[in-house]
């Protein structure tokens, strides 16, 4: 999907893929903001303890750390919302900005991976077949495209930052 | 090079070296989401390993569940593991 051009990594998004992106990042951005909730797995994926074994001294460490990670978050999901044509169109980003969106797409992937229960050993084609027998018009079959496609773009943006 | 010793050196023992003198480490662990390119780049960009170096570890992380990042004070590590949690890998600090 990417590719290099000179030093900007350049790729076309269709008005679906563009709207696709910007409501799993808006997800994202809601649970960062209002939605912030600390016994959500995915709030607690996307700040995890720094101490393992020792929750109290996570917690005091987090008071410092917490509010920095969080507008990191809110920052690389919005250079990629704001980066997003509405209606489709190219995009070109230079390296900054190619590398905030690996951010902000780290973050979507975990954040849609966790709810979608994905494991080390999940096949995500047979997962997407599995769904599509089932109901194929269920939202897993909808969220396990998106997942392909965020997996499939991440992807190809990290090789076309590092060729 | 040092002459032979003749005299009976006493060795350290490891386990009196005082807790606070013990270094920190970061540890990295799998989990099912981050792409192999993904992690190896950001040994890569946030330590500045090498690739041979970065892809060692990524593959240890991936294999073996965890691997050990960087080392130092534990300040240092802390904030490791900070830079790490922008990126989106589960890193944690421990002094083993």
């Amino acid at each position: 999907m990417f590719v290099r051009k000179g030093g900007q990594c350049v790729a076309r998004f269709t008005a679906g893929e563009s709207a696709v992106l910007q409501q799993v990042l808006a997800e994202v951005v809601a649970l960062l903001s209002d939605g912030f909730d600390r016994a959500d797995p995915v709030v607690e994926r996307l700040f995890p303890d720094v101490y393992r074994d020792d929750p109290a001294g996570s917690a005091d460490l987090r008071k410092y750390t917490d509010d920095d990670l969080k507008a990191a978050k809110l920052e690389q999901a919005g250079a990629m919302l704001s980066g997003l044509p509405e209606g489709g169109g190219t995009v070109r980003l230079d390296e900054e900005q190619a590398e905030a969106w690996l951010r902000a797409l780290t973050d979507v992937r975990l954040a849609l991976g966790l709810r979608l229960d994905i494991r080390d050993d999940t096949d995500l084609e047979a997962e997407l077949d599995d769904a599509v027998l089932h109901d194929p018009t269920s939202p897993r079959v909808g969220q396990l495209s998106v997942y392909a496609f965020l997996t499939y773009l991440q992807e190809s943006l990290l090789s076309a930052l590092v060729s | 090079m040092a002459a032979p010793q003749t005299v009976p050196v006493e060795t350290p023992d490891t386990e009196e070296v005082p807790a606070a003198d013990r270094p920190w480490v970061t540890i990295v662990w799998n989990d099912p989401v981050n792409l192999m390119s993904y992690v190896t780049w950001v040994f890569q960009k946030l330590f500045g390993y090498p690739k041979d170096k970065a892809e060692r570890l990524m593959l240890d992380v991936h294999r073996k569940g965890r691997a050990i990042v960087s080392s130092g004070v534990r300040e240092r590590m802390e904030s490791d593991a900070s830079r790490l949690h922008a990126y989106g890998l589960w890193a944690t600090v421990d002094q083993p």
